[in-house]
Formats: structure tokens, C-alpha cells, sequence
């Protein structure tokens, strides 16, 4: 294993990965990526694999919208042979009461000053676009077309292949016990396969962000939240678009594949690493699902799984240094959607490391923020 | 015919050619293979093809058999049909 590095990026999902291709890219030197598992073995690959603009705040229209744009040829940016699944079926939205409504036409006035191409949709407009959506109760929806879906696996290898080309080096099944550190900076990344001296750390562990953030007693608000999703069988391309609605906390999409993935939220999951699946789940999710999606009772499930949020109490991220710490930045607290912004957040990271303008302003997303008291809630996370 | 050419994964049609070239490419897990290319994501869920890719990995690698891990098993054990878990709570 390297014995010194001038970047250690903890955590090999897509998050880590984007980042530390970029790192490369901008000349950070030698950059080490860590990963407990295999890459995307946590968040990442665990995720709806949904992208989306249609959001309530400017910074994730923003960095939704322009990691769309890059997704949308990445292996072209990268220069690597690898198929993402880049789709572009759209998102739908609905909306149920009157609040949801008016919240949703404000995002639209937001969306459309950022030229994100969504617009409101009658429920007999949405029967244009998903014919057999039961629509009772409806007032109306979002949709945005050029939202969609991409493989997370594929993306994040896609960043992992880049990355080596550019002299990356990423361990697997290296996990990180410990960071020590001398009059406030960070002096060596402690692993179960060896020693890594460096300055500068990078958390992007996800659901694991907080336990990176106390091994230099730094405490991060971020805290993991399990969500689970299923998986059917694959059948003929037969509903374009993502449905999500938040009154019934649920999100459905039929992927490139065939099958439809989908998941919903549980108010009353507590914090925790915990990531087994659950028989409530399913019949949870089956009953809300079928309840706006009539026809898929008749199809098969095949496989359910569990992840993590990465949860934030803003369910914003946390792109930062450290006020506490030198050189101890993170990339954490997506809260859900940090796959889809994951190609412009390392790359706002990177710029931010190597002491470049960002692309964007995001000095406001350092974890201080929660002291200083200026939050950016999100309004619209299943 | 072709050696490569043969299905290992009969559910999402994947070859042992395919799964040569993700162990080449440093794939060394049914975990990271199954990710990579679909090969057990099908309806048995790798019943079938598990072993045949433990052995190619063992080949691979040099390891013995014993020694590759098998892939997290998901419920559910077979395919169930949504509406069959319909108006559970009411018949109960």
C-alpha cells in the first residue's frame, strides 16, 4: 500500500469517486481513494437511481441541473468506455392538497428562472404521459422531461476508470480505523491494510460520515437513515417517466432494464446503520403503490434491498473544510440524492480543495452553517 | 461453439464471456460481478449461476472454491406476486 498521498478520499461510492477523479484532474497530486467494501457497496449502489431537477431550493436545482448536463455524456467527458444508462423519460409529480400545489407552482417559478424545463401538468395531461395513473384526488402535477435515470454502479465506475487513468489509486477492502492529527492538521489516515500520510482528507462516507467526522472530533449533524426498496420483475417499456409523490411518500420508476424500482419513505424509521429488509416494507409499499399505479398488482416482485440516507437536518449537504480542522473536508449529508448531483459536487469539491473558484458558490454548504443558524430546508425529499 | 459464448446466468442472459471480462477487469467478487453485469439479479436470484461464477473467480484468482464468498442473499425467495400481498390486513 502508498505510504504517503497528498489527498485521501474516505469512501468509494460515486460521491468519492467523482471527487477524486476531479482532484486529479486539477492537479492535486497523488490522490488515494479508501473503501471499506467494493465500490458503490454503500449508498450509491443501494439507491432508486433516479436524476432529477425538479427541486425547492437554488443550490440543488443548480447542481442537479448541471450534473444532468454532464451525465448526459459522461463517457465522452471522461473518456471511458462504459454505458451509464443515461435516460431521460422524466419525472411526474403530483400533487394532492392545495399547499402541495402551491409549494410546487413556486418550485416551477424557481425551476424555470434557472431554465430547468418542468411545468405544471392537469391530471388529464398526466394520463397523456402515464395512461393508467389513477388520478383521484389529484390536483395536478410537475413534470419535468429531461429528468430520468442512470446506472449507479456504471457512473461510479466510469469515475473509478477515469480516476486510474489519471493515476488514482483506489484500495477496496480498506477501511479506515483512524486519523490521527498534530496541532490541527492532519498528519496520517490509519487503515487495517497500513499507514497513509497526508494533510488533506476528503469524507465522502456516506451514511458513515459522522463516525469519519469523530475520529478527529469533529461532529457532524449528518445521521444515517435506513430506506428500503424493492425490485420487480422486467416487462415491455411501459411507463416513461419516475412517479413521485409525496403524499404518498413514494417514488416508482420503470428502468431501462424492464423492472420498476421503487421505495417509500418511513416517517418513523429511527437512526441507524441498520440495513435489513423488512416484510413491512413490502406490504407498505405494494398497498401506496398500487394505489396510483393500479396495474402493477399484477406484477412480480423479485428483490428487495436496503440503504442508508445519508441524512442532513436541512437535507441539504454538507461540501466543505472544516472550521475545526484544517485540510478535514466533507462531501456528505445528501439526504437521499446525492447520486444525481454526484458529477458536479466533485467537481465543486476538487476546485474547493486545490484552492480554485468553484463553479458555483458553496462556501454556505461548510458544516458551520448549522451554528450561524442558515439552514437551506429542501422541501421536496421522499 | 464457442466457449464464451455459453449462458451462465440463464434469467438475464449473461456469458461466461461476459463474466471473464468483468474478472479481468478486477471484478473478483459474485457481489461486484452481480453489480456490474446483472448476472443473479434475475427471478432465481443466482441459484443457477452463483456457483459457475465462484468457480470462474476461483480459476481466475488461483484461490480455492471455499474461499469466494457467496453474494448477500435478498428476499424474496422466489418471485411474489404484488397483488397476492393486497388486503392482508383485513383477512388476517
Amino acid at each position: 500500500m502508498i505510504k504517503s498521498a497528498d489527498v485521501v478520499v474516505i469512501g468509494g461510492g460515486v460521491v468519492g469517486c467523482s471527487t477524486a477523479y476531479n482532484l486529479a484532474k486539477l492537479g492535486a497530486g497523488k490522490v488515494v481513494v479508501l473503501e471499506k467494501n467494493y465500490l458503490a457497496s454503500g449508498s450509491t449502489g443501494r439507491c432508486g437511481a433516479g436524476m432529477r431537477m425538479q427541486w425547492g431550493t437554488e443550490t440543488n436545482c443548480l447542481l442537479s441541473r448541471e450534473s444532468v448536463k454532464m451525465l448526459s455524456h459522461l463517457p465522452e467527458l471522461l473518456n471511458v468506455d462504459v454505458d451509464i444508462e443515461f435516460t431521460q423519460n422524466g419525472y411526474l409529480m403530483p400533487a394532492y392538497s392545495e399547499k402541495m400545489a402551491e409549494q410546487f407552482k413556486q418550485n416551477l417559478v424557481l425551476q424555470k428562472s434557472l431554465a430547468i424545463p418542468a411545468k405544471w401538468v392537469t391530471p388529464e395531461e398526466s394520463l397523456e404521459i402515464v395512461p393508467f395513473l389513477n388520478t383521484k384526488g389529484m390536483l395536478g402535477a410537475t413534470y419535468c422531461a429531461e429528468d430520468g435515470h442512470c446506472n449507479p454502479f456504471k457512473v461510479t465506475e466510469a469515475y473509478a476508470q477515469a480516476a486510474k487513468k489519471l493515476q488514482v489509486e483506489i484500495y477496496t477492502n480498506t477501511q479506515v480505523l483512524g486519523i490521527e492529527t498534530e496541532n490541527g492538521k492532519i498528519v496520517s489516515v490509519h487503515t487495517n491494510q497500513g499507514d497513509i500520510q497526508t494533510d488533506t482528507v476528503v469524507n465522502a462516507a456516506g451514511g458513515y460520515a459522522k463516525e469519519v467526522g469523530r475520529m478527529v472530533g469533529v461532529e457532524l449533524p449528518i445521521y444515517p437513515e435506513r430506506h428500503e426498496i424493492l425490485v420487480t420483475e422486467p416487462v415491455e417499456p411501459t411507463m416513461g417517466p419516475m412517479v413521485m409523490s409525496f403524499y404518498h411518500n413514494l417514488y416508482c420508476q420503470q428502468s431501462p432494464h424492464g423492472s420498476f424500482i421503487m421505495g417509500i419513505g418511513h416517517p418513523n424509521e429511527p437512526e441507524g446503520y441498520d440495513i435489513n429488509s423488512s416484510w413491512q416494507f413490502l406490504r407498505d409499499m405494494v398497498e401506496r403503490v398500487v394505489e396510483i399505479l393500479p396495474p402493477l398488482a399484477g406484477l412480480n416482485i423479485v428483490r428487495q434491498w436496503a440503504g442508508l440516507y445519508d441524512m442532513c437536518p436541512d437535507r441539504t449537504p454538507i461540501l466543505g473544510n472544516s472550521p475545526q480542522l484544517q485540510r478535514f473536508y466533507t462531501a456528505a449529508g445528501f439526504s437521499g440524492h446525492g447520486f444525481m448531483i454526484s458529477p458536479i459536487t466533485g467537481q465543486l469539491m476538487a476546485e474547493m480543495i486545490v484552492g480554485k473558484p468553484t463553479a458555483f458558490p458553496i462556501q454556505m454548504f461548510d458544516a458551520g452553517r448549522f451554528e450561524r443558524g442558515e439552514l437551506f430546508v429542501e422541501p421536496s425529499v421522499v | 461453439m464457442e466457449q464464451n459464448d455459453i449462458i451462465i446466468c440463464r434469467c438475464e442472459d449473461i456469458t461466461l464471456g461476459e463474466i471473464r471480462e468483468q474478472i479481468a477487469l478486477g471484478k473478483h467478487t459474485l457481489e461486484e460481478i452481480k453489480r456490474a453485469c446483472r448476472a443473479g439479479m434475475g427471478p432465481c436470484q443466482g441459484r443457477t449461476c452463483a456457483p459457475l461464477i465462484a468457480n470462474e473467480i476461483a480459476k481466475a484468482t488461483g484461490k480455492p472454491i471455499s474461499e469466494i464468498p457467496l453474494a448477500k442473499f435478498r428476499p424474496s425467495t422466489l418471485p411474489i406476486k404484488m397483488a397476492s400481498l393486497l388486503g392482508g390486513e383485513k383477512n388476517d
